[in-house]
Order: C-alpha cells, then structure tokens, then sequence
C-alpha cells in the first residue's frame, strides 16, 4: 500500500445542469481518485442518476468539463450497470454472448472472447448454465451477467446505478462481495449510486453526501476500513461510526 | 378424479367447440330451423370437401389464392419492413407521415377496389396490388412502432460500451423491434388473405377460392360454396399457425423480456 495520495482520476469541473428551466447543479466540482469505491448518497431527486448519467455520458451537461485522467470521454472505456438488468441485457443473446457482446465489437478473436469469459466466470463463481438467456435466469443471476458484461471489456471506470434495489437481501451480500473484489483485483475506479446507506458505505472508500437542489456537496467521507470486508462488517463499530455520521448529514440536509 | 383422467379432459377441451357446432349444425337441420337447400348436412359437406381434394378439384383455386397472397404478402415485406424501421427511427419522420399512416389503415382496403381496378384493370397483378397495400400498412406501422418503442435502456447500455450508431441500430433497434415486426406481419398475412378473397370475388377471375365460393353460390352448387368456405377458413387459420410458430422460434423473447 502506497502512502502517497490517490491519483485524481475523473475531474469533474463547473458542471452545470438545468431541467425545465430547474438548476439541478451549477458549477459542480468534484474529483474522484485512482481504484476507489466512491458511493454517491443523497435525498430523493437531487440528482445522484443524473450526476453519474452525466460523467458516464448518457445524459448532456449544459456547461462545465469531464475528464478521465486527462481524456475526453470518447476515449475512455467505461462500464455501466443498471438498476433494471431486465431492460438492460439483451434478450436475445444467451447470457454469454450478452458478456462476449462487447468485445466481439471491438474486433476481438473469438479466442481471445472465451478467455476473458472464463476470467469472468471465475471471478464471480458463476455455477449457473450461461446458455440460458437472461429472461430464463433469476434477478440476481441477470444483475451479474450485466455486471460480467460492463467488466468484460476490462473498463477503466465502473458507473453503477442502484445495482442492487431489486435484489433480496442474499443477492445484494454476493454482489457487493464480487464487486469489492473486482475492485481489489482489477483497481477499476467505481461510482456507485444507491438509496441504502448500508449499501453506500459498505463498498466505499469515499462516501459522497448531497444536499438537495440545486445540488451540491453536503460532504465528503473517507472510509478507510480495511479490505475486503466481511458481511459482519456492518456491524463493526467504525462501520456503525460512519454510517451514523453520513445519516446526520442526511438528516440535517432534509431539515433544510 | 385422478390426475390422468384430469390431463385428459384437458386435452380434450379444444374439441368440445367443434363438436358442439357440428352438433348445432346438425340439429338445426333435423329441426328443420334451416332449409336444406341453404344448409347441406354437415356429413354431405365433409365428404363433398374429401372429394375435392381426392380429385384434386379444389388445388388450382386454392393454389390460385395462396399464390396471390405470397406474393401480396411478400411485395408487403419488402416496403413495410424497411420503410418501418427508417421512419421509426425518426420520430419526426413518422409523425409527418403517422396522419396518412393512420388514416389509410382505417380505410378498409375492399373500398379502394374499384381504384385500383381503374389504375391496374381486371388482371392478376390488381389482386395482388391492392392486397399488398392493405398488408403494406399495417406491417410498416408495426415495424415503426417496433423501434419506437425499443427499451432505452437498453441503447444506452450499448452506448456506454462504445458500440457505434450503426452497430447499435443493428445489433439493438433492429431486435428490440422484432416482436413487434411479427405482429405486423401475422395482421398483414391474414389482411392479405382477406383481401385476395373479395379481389377474387369482384375482380373477373379464372380461379382463386373467392371466384369459387361466388360462383358455387350464383349455380346454387351449396355443397361447393361451404366447402369453399371451410377450406378458406383452414387456409387462414394454418397460415396464423404457421407464423406463430416462426415467431416463436424466432422472437423467442417476445413477452418474456
């Protein structure tokens, strides 16, 4: 472990957001360091979907600046995870050529497509048949076919949009098990945007906290608690420490 | 009851319709309710269709109309699918045309007969033109509708992995609108099917089970129309057959995801 500090990795300059004539953000900055979990918490329709819509370039910004270690966006490779895997895979394609799907695009030798495949099927334990389409699976199976298909194409950055909203309770343990570990072995940078704190701190080594419209930082909360951590880490006391400190800033943010 | 005897019944459910007409049709004949001469008993009529088909009377019309609605159905495809998919994939290119869209496929098709006889004449290629441009419509809306109203998410999960407009209308918009091509084309075959009947029937012609059921009525010959009509029938209902199971197949995602 290094102890210099993070290499800033996305930089995010005088963002500037408008809907319907509604300032969402003006002026936003926000910088995100190399190989983090930074979780994105805040109160209902401040804009934690649009944020990350926005870096990831799904949604326009009205002014102001993206830039991935210097690049444009063009010249990034990103993931995105859906909250709605359902609308997401592509229900046509059986579950491993939804994963192969992007990198059959780029030209790669089918060879070289299976390899990455069984990488994938390794790291998250898949004991599943990938021959099945995604409509034959469970929700937690279709959620990690689109988490293996975002990592296939081994993205700098990882944009997740409540990955785990419509999963039970089991689902939502494997899942945040396997992306800490994606995030350990492979360092990809990850923005997660969730409604449950639980979920926001447990994955996060910076925790960030909005204030309602027009939006911005409320605050910004280092979790350094060693990784990986255990399912019983939820209730180690510096775990418990930070959730309660991210739920005061919550509270007093609502009062406002 | 035992659970065999449950399967059974089950299985036996989708006949108690038929054999229940057949029972009508014969009681309404035993009661006198109808007149023979309108009404053939339902034995005489299967036995006269078996002969018609033993002798191989009924193939040349039946031929007739099956080939008139391929080709219909085909010339239908070839527009309306393509022409479908572009203008879905504009909305403001759909909209500046959804008015005649829309208003052409309310205007039963039967009207535009004698049009179509001024501009064609009293030729094959009438039949086949105005049962085309019936199909034609309701296979380009669909197919329109189709890429409207593919999953956003969906195009913009592929987005994000870099894929390229062209390859993200083909590889997504183009399959996301499939289930809904096949609505089209099933609506569009039966229309063309409908279609090619009355054109048979009111445009001269030499063969074609509409020419056959209208001539078969202006002899009186009742055992020929109903055969006529039931063959009809059969040959409707084993083309929606037919293309529930290429969908199927096919789209074998439609209404599941």
């Amino acid at each position: 472990m290094s102890t210099n500090p993070p290499r800033t990795h996305v930089t995010i300059r005088n963002l500037s957001k408008e809907f319907g004539g509604v300032t969402l953000y003006k002026d936003f900055n926000f910088e995100i360091p190399y190989g983090k979990i930074v979780s994105i918490f805040g109160p209902n329709g401040c804009g934690k979907s649009t944020l990350i819509n926005m870096i990831a370039g799904l949604i326009p910004y009205d002014s102001g600046q993206v830039l991935f270690d210097g690049k444009d966006l063009k010249d990034t490779k990103i993931g995105y995870v859906f909250q709605n895997y359902r609308d997401a895979l592509f229900p046509w394609m059986s579950s491993r050529d939804n994963i192969a799907y992007p990198l059959r695009r780029t030209g790669m030798s089918e060879e070289k497509v299976s390899t990455r495949v069984e990488e994938l099927v390794k790291l998250f334990e898949i004991r599943f048949n990938l021959d099945l389409y995604p409509y034959e699976l469970s929700g937690g199976q279709q959620q990690t076919i689109s988490i293996m298909r975002a990592l296939a194409p081994k993205p700098e950055i990882l944009f997740l949009d409540e990955p785990f909203s419509a999963l039970d309770f089991e689902m939502t343990l494997f899942i945040r098990e396997k992306l800490q570990e994606a995030n350990i072995t492979t360092g990809t940078t990850m923005m997660i945007v969730s409604h449950d704190l639980e979920d926001a701190v447990f994955l996060a080594d910076e925790i960030l906290l909005l204030t309602r419209r027009p939006t911005s930082i409320a605050s910004l909360l280092h979790f350094d608690m060693p990784k990986p951590r255990l399912p019983e880490a939820i209730s180690h006391p510096e775990f418990i420490e930070i959730k309660s400190k991210a739920l005061e800033i919550f509270q007093a943010e609502m009062r406002k | 009851m035992n659970l065999k005897h449950r399967e059974r019944l089950v299985m036996a459910l989708p006949f108690i319709g038929p054999v229940l007409l057949y029972l009508l049709w014969s009681l309404a004949l035993s009661a006198k309710w109808v007149s023979p001469t309108l009404l053939p008993a339902p034995n005489a009529t299967f036995e006269y269709m078996g002969h018609l088909f033993i002798t191989g009377a009924i193939f040349k019309d039946l031929w007739a109309t099956v080939l008139r609605t391929f080709y219909a159905f085909l010339i239908a495809c070839v527009i309306g699918v393509p022409l479908g998919v572009i203008l879905g994939s504009s909305v403001p290119a759909y909209r500046s045309v959804e008015f005649l869209i829309d208003f052409f496929r309310s205007t039963p098709s039967s009207a535009l007969i004698p049009l179509f006889m001024l501009i064609f004449g009293i030729t094959d290629l009438n039949k086949i033109a105005i049962a085309a441009f019936a199909a034609v419509l309701v296979i380009l809306f669909n197919s329109a509708y189709g890429v409207m109203n593919a999953k956003k998410t969906r195009v913009m999960a592929a987005k994000t992995m870099g894929i390229s407009n062209f390859h993200i209308f083909k590889d997504v918009l183009l399959m996301e609108s499939l289930p809904q091509t096949f609505v089209g084309l099933r609506t569009g075959v039966s229309l063309a099917l409908v279609i090619v009947i009355v054109a048979e029937m009111f445009i001269g012609s030499e063969a074609g089970l509409g020419h056959r059921i209208i001539d078969a009525q202006q002899v009186f010959n009742i055992k020929d129309m109903y055969s006529s009509i039931l063959i009809t029938g059969a040959l409707g209902y084993a083309l929606n057959l037919i293309f529930m199971a290429i969908e199927s197949k096919l789209v074998h995602w439609s209404g599941k995801a």
